[in-house]
């Protein structure tokens, strides 16, 4: 089996299904229902992708695995998402905050990974990035929208952001063997997709009159498989139905 | 081979006759998303490309080709999903973006490239009055294929099938 994909896949597949539970979790809280409705359909998108990740990740181990066994039977142990995608909902800001940030890594991450020499992945990206670049554009919107808006809002949005920086500098570690894929055209470069994703923040963090936190400690450990009290609590949520019926059809 | 060509004709014809769960007005080839129909011997081989990754539609009209094959006598049947290359709205047919404006659904406008350059699409035309002064609600409506417009003039909200 090959590992490196294996790995590779199981990271986006896992940050988009994680991702994508969070903002699950936000329906019928959306502040009108228009925005209710995006959030949702934004989350149904991440699950897409993470199907597709996770598919590919069951194909190359090879074991009669599907997406929804790697989705279902698996612990937080082994889950390898970015510990952005696990933060819990705090208000509309935070919410809108986690995404941007998150959006501003997937869309030219896709945008990378259409040139990518595994061909599944480039599939996967192809479709990806026509979809993500409505989220980027969407929660970019939000952020300069609540930038701009009350001083509440505006407080609430900073806050969000000097809370969640601290995540977002495990979203470009990588380890050897991800330095291998990306050096052999596989998957983009983590160093190229930092420069574009700090270059995308700070023009729309300046846009909404917010002030880039200063460099500080960035915590790690999902990639290891360690995370934040949240994540077991989501995932037994998650987890339970197919857990509690295993065989369950519908 | 010519038989087989017959038959794969027939098939393309059958697979025209399956809706759209969710915009019953289109058919599955309207919109674009069959790609390929092969077969050997007795088998039968549909390549669809999926509108939206997370579109739950996609597993109905997997079922629905599927049903309507095997009532028509080919009872093996198997469907390939393919991603690349990715599914367009420029691929739906002239007449399906009629259907869609009589439905009461605002077709896709230009090219899907286009698109997401200039962002928001201006001038989308209500199905109602056909007025182009509308104005865009949300970029994401009830399906993962449409945004939410609203018409200026007979004020009107409506669908807007946007380009992907
Ligand atoms: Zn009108």
């Amino acid at each position: 089996m090959d590992n490196a994909i294996y790995n590779y896949a199981l990271r986006m597949g896992d940050t988009c299904l994680i991702l994508s539970h969070r903002l699950a979790e936000r329906c019928s809280n959306g502040p009108f229902l228009e925005e209710d409705i995006a959030m949702t359909n934004i989350s149904l998108d991440l699950l897409g992708g993470a199907d597709l990740f996770l598919s590919l990740a069951a194909e190359v181990e090879g074991e009669g695995r599907s997406a929804d066994d790697l989705a279902y039977r698996r612990n937080e142990r082994q889950y390898y998402n970015h510990l952005l995608a696990e933060r819990p909902n705090k208000n509309f800001a935070h919410v809108m905050m986690r995404q941007f940030l998150h959006d501003a890594l997937l869309h030219p991450l896709y945008t990378g990974l259409k040139l990518s020499k595994n061909e599944h992945l480039a599939g996967i990206a192809e479709k990806g990035v026509k979809e993500s670049a409505y989220h980027i554009r969407h929660s970019s919107m939000w952020i300069v929208r609540l930038g701009k808006g009350t001083d509440d809002s505006k407080e609430k949005l900073q806050d969000a952001l000097d809370d969640l920086w601290t995540y977002t500098g495990e979203m470009f570690e990588y380890n050897d063997e991800e330095a291998t894929l990306a050096k052999d055209g596989v998957i983009p470069s983590f160093e190229e997709l930092k420069t574009t994703w700090l270059k995308t923040v700070k023009e729309v963090f300046n846009e909404a009159g917010l002030e880039v936190p200063k460099d500080k400690w960035m915590a790690t450990g999902g990639r290891q498989g360690v995370h934040s009290e949240f994540l077991g609590h989501m995932i037994a949520e998650m987890q339970y139905l197919p857990r509690a019926y295993p065989d369950a059809k519908w | 081979m010519v038989t087989q060509d017959k038959k794969i004709n027939e098939l393309w014809e059958l697979i025209k006759e399956v809706p759209d769960p969710e915009i019953p007005v289109l058919t599955l080839t309207d919109l674009g998303i069959v790609r390929e129909i092969t077969m050997s011997d007795e088998k039968v081989e549909v390549t669809i490309t999926p509108t939206y990754t997370g579109c739950p539609a996609m597993k109905v009209f997997e079922e629905d080709i599927t049903a309507k094959l095997n009532e028509s006598g080919y009872k093996q049947v198997s469907i390939k999903t393919s991603l690349s290359p990715a599914w367009s709205t420029d691929w739906m047919s002239e007449e399906g973006k009629e259907k869609l404006m009589k439905y009461g659904i605002s077709p896709p406008m230009g090219s899907s490239d286009k698109s997401v350059l200039t962002g928001i699409v201006k001038n989308v035309p209500c199905p109602q009055c056909k007025s182009t002064k509308t104005e865009l609600v949300s970029q994401f409506g009830s399906t993962p294929c449409k945004a939410l417009y609203q018409c200026s003039d007979c004020k009107e909200p409506f669908d807007y099938f946007k380009c992907i």
